[in-house]
């Protein structure tokens, strides 16, 4: 087997600072959102008490949900012996690390008292998702980290076995984090449009797509600055094959879910609301989710995806996943929360606290700001981290 | 030896003056040991022996009466800014209508103060937590505004401080940035007494709310749970609430 080389980012051009300097404004522009957030208090936010969580949260979670599916490059080459996907090992490990980062970064300055994240980290109740979620999100680093140290380590790495073994741990602790991210929702009984046990299902298989979406994106970006392709056409396919796969597993079971809640007559008013009569977040559903986020980049790389047009293919339809997990997110959360709680159902319920009311929600500028930082820590951290270490692969010349 | 002397007027003073300290240190600590046994039954762990909770009779709740809104609003500090999506509010009314017939109810609703609360299942610090006595609570020391309670809650009973806070009540600190709801009127129960909404109620002349320990069979408000048909807001969530309603 030919040796796997692999690279850091040295010689630096204009591009690849003007993309650093992008992603530090905006992480900037998002710090000072959630100060003023912290400031001002979440009045200035569009959330309120019938939509508590906000576009914040969609991007945290989509960070989150992204970070362990990015890791799954590293498992196919370890855990699977994929020797294909080796020399993207490296580079998966790090993205996981950077979008979990990010993620939590903005789950983090949204809290109410983000002054308090001590409290949080100290005092626990295990009997709630997020306090062992708090533990999977800290672990994952932690075992990504040692798993990176594994596969760089000269001495550590010529053995097979080592790498085996720590990759099969990490690739069981992102099973595991993926699911709690996933139950956060899943575990809600108050919320007739969640309460389903799909919900941690749905989320491993999203996670699969929209980490593989940011890996090929960071690996077609970074091919810019080192000159050479990262991709190799045979890899070309081989993501394409991916891609196509883990996105018809997302349809599926996003139809799954719905189609077993439709199945049960108490949730078919929420099913209707959803899917028919949500107005914007109805939209969000087929036309962001389903039509932009999953058929249309189905369709160019099942019929487009082949030969020449191979890259291409690919650069489109990736962008077009993530538009698509956003979407999802905004649905998932925002959507399942629009639709009013039942406390008497069958009912037409009314009170000065909007129940039995669907909650209106515009986000406001402060909250995508610091949503967007989110996407712009992870891609700094990487940035930084490709310039550091060798983390990329290297082509052999042609 | 200090015949003749002069009395050292510097000293003298000295000694009134650190008597006078000493027994000013000292006052307030002995008043307060005198005064111990009254507070200690407020300071006394709450007992699983008690469960509270309330029975609103939704016949005798007026329409248009917001008595126990009211009462509940001036005691505790929350109010209309002019925010009705984000204003906090601890109670309020609820009315429903059989779209089928027509018949409907008017009924104030506020924390449950559920046996099996999921606001306390979900809360990552504990900040949320139940007395030993039933009463649903929320730490706001530890509170980090993260607001899974308020998505975990099917009563839609809590609210989020959005707004920096004006003029608070000495007694009852509430914070930005943290989740508050109904507390039953926890220190006043504490010291004896009944919620505010379930005194502004009586004192309307309504008395459609009535407060008492539900696990003692003799009480008022468990021979009439024993007695006339009474529901829960959604006891099909298995959550066990501590608030009765009937005529609904």
């Amino acid at each position: 087997m030919a040796k796997v080389a692999y690279q850091k980012l040295t010689d630096h051009s204009a591009f690849f600072w003007g993309l650093l300097a992008f992603h530090v404004l905006v992480i900037a522009a998002g710090l000072s959102a959630a100060l003023y957030m912290e400031e001002h208090g979440h009045i200035v936010t569009g959330m309120s008490n019938q939509i508590v969580w906000g576009t914040p949260h969609v991007f945290a979670v989509f960070l989150i949900v992204a970070a362990s599916g990015a890791l799954n490059v590293a498992s196919f080459s370890s855990v699977f012996n994929r020797l294909a996907y080796k020399p993207y090992a490296r580079l998966s490990g790090v993205l996981a690390i950077a979008l979990l980062i990010g993620g939590l970064a903005v789950l983090v300055l949204d809290l109410g008292r983000p002054d308090r994240l001590i409290v949080a980290m100290t005092t626990y109740n295990f009997r709630s998702i997020f306090a062992w979620n708090i533990y999977l999100y800290m672990g994952f680093i932690a075992v990504v980290v040692l798993y990176l140290f594994v596969m760089m380590d000269r001495r550590i790495s010529r053995s097979a076995t080592p790498t085996k073994f720590v990759g099969g741990f990490a690739f069981f602790w992102r099973f595991a984090l993926t699911t709690g991210t996933g139950s956060i929702f899943g575990f809600l009984i108050a919320r007739d449009a969640y309460s389903s046990a799909i919900m941690a299902v749905l989320f491993i298989a999203a996670s699969f797509l929209y980490g593989l979406a940011f890996t090929v994106l960071v690996l077609m970006t970074m091919g810019r600055e080192t000159r050479q392709e990262l991709i190799s056409e045979d890899m070309l396919h081989k993501f394409r094959g991916l891609f196509i796969l883990f996105a018809q597993a997302v349809l599926y079971l996003t139809a799954v879910f719905h189609l077993t809640k439709l199945y049960a007559p108490q949730y078919r008013d929420v099913e209707a609301f959803l899917l028919r009569d949500g107005g914007i977040y109805t939209l969000t559903f087929w036309i962001g989710q389903i039509w932009l986020g999953l058929i249309l980049p189905l369709t160019i790389l099942v019929f487009f995806g082949r030969g020449r047009d191979a890259w291409r293919s690919m650069a489109i339809s990736a962008p077009f996943f993530l538009i698509g997990g956003i979407a999802q997110m905004y649905f998932t959360i925002i959507g399942g929360q629009a639709y009013p709680l039942q406390l008497f159902p069958g009912m037409e319920v009314s009170s000065s606290f909007q129940d039995g009311v669907a909650a209106q929600y515009w986000p406001s500028l402060p909250e995508i700001l610091l949503g967007l930082s989110g996407v712009s820590i992870s891609m700094l951290l990487t940035g930084i981290a490709l310039k550091i270490l060798p983390f990329l692969p290297h082509p052999a010349e042609a | 030896m200090t015949k003749g002397k002069p009395i050292d007027g510097g000293r003298r003073a000295f000694l009134k003056a650190a008597a006078a300290m000493t027994a000013t240190l000292l006052a307030p600590g002995v008043t307060l040991y005198a005064m111990g046994e009254a507070a200690a039954a407020e300071t006394a762990p709450a007992s699983s022996k008690v469960r509270w909770g309330l029975l609103i009779d939704a016949g005798k709740c007026k329409d248009g009466c917001y008595a126990c809104i009211a009462a509940c609003s001036k005691a505790f500090g929350w109010q209309s800014t002019g925010h009705p999506e984000t204003d906090p509010q601890w109670v309020r009314k609820v009315t429903a209508k059989d779209p089928r017939t027509g018949a409907g109810f008017s009924v104030p609703v506020m924390c449950q103060h559920c046996a099996n609360p999921p606001c306390v299942d979900v809360c990552p610090t504990g900040a949320s937590f139940k007395r030993a006595d039933g009463i649903v609570l929320v730490d706001r020391h530890i509170c980090i505004g993260c607001r899974y309670c308020m998505m975990a809650c099917p009563y839609k009973a809590r609210s989020f401080v959005h707004e920096p806070l004006k003029d608070q009540k000495p007694d009852a600190p509430r914070g930005k940035g943290t989740v508050e709801g109904c507390t039953l009127c926890a220190s006043r129960i504490d010291a004896g007494g009944v919620p505010h909404c379930v005194e502004a109620c009586k004192a309307k002349g309504a008395a459609a709310i009535l407060f008492g320990n539900l696990n003692d069979p003799s009480s008022e408000i468990a021979k009439r749970i024993a007695t006339y048909r009474t529901t829960r807001i959604r006891p099909d969530l298995g959550c066990d609430t501590g608030v009765y309603y009937t005529n609904i």
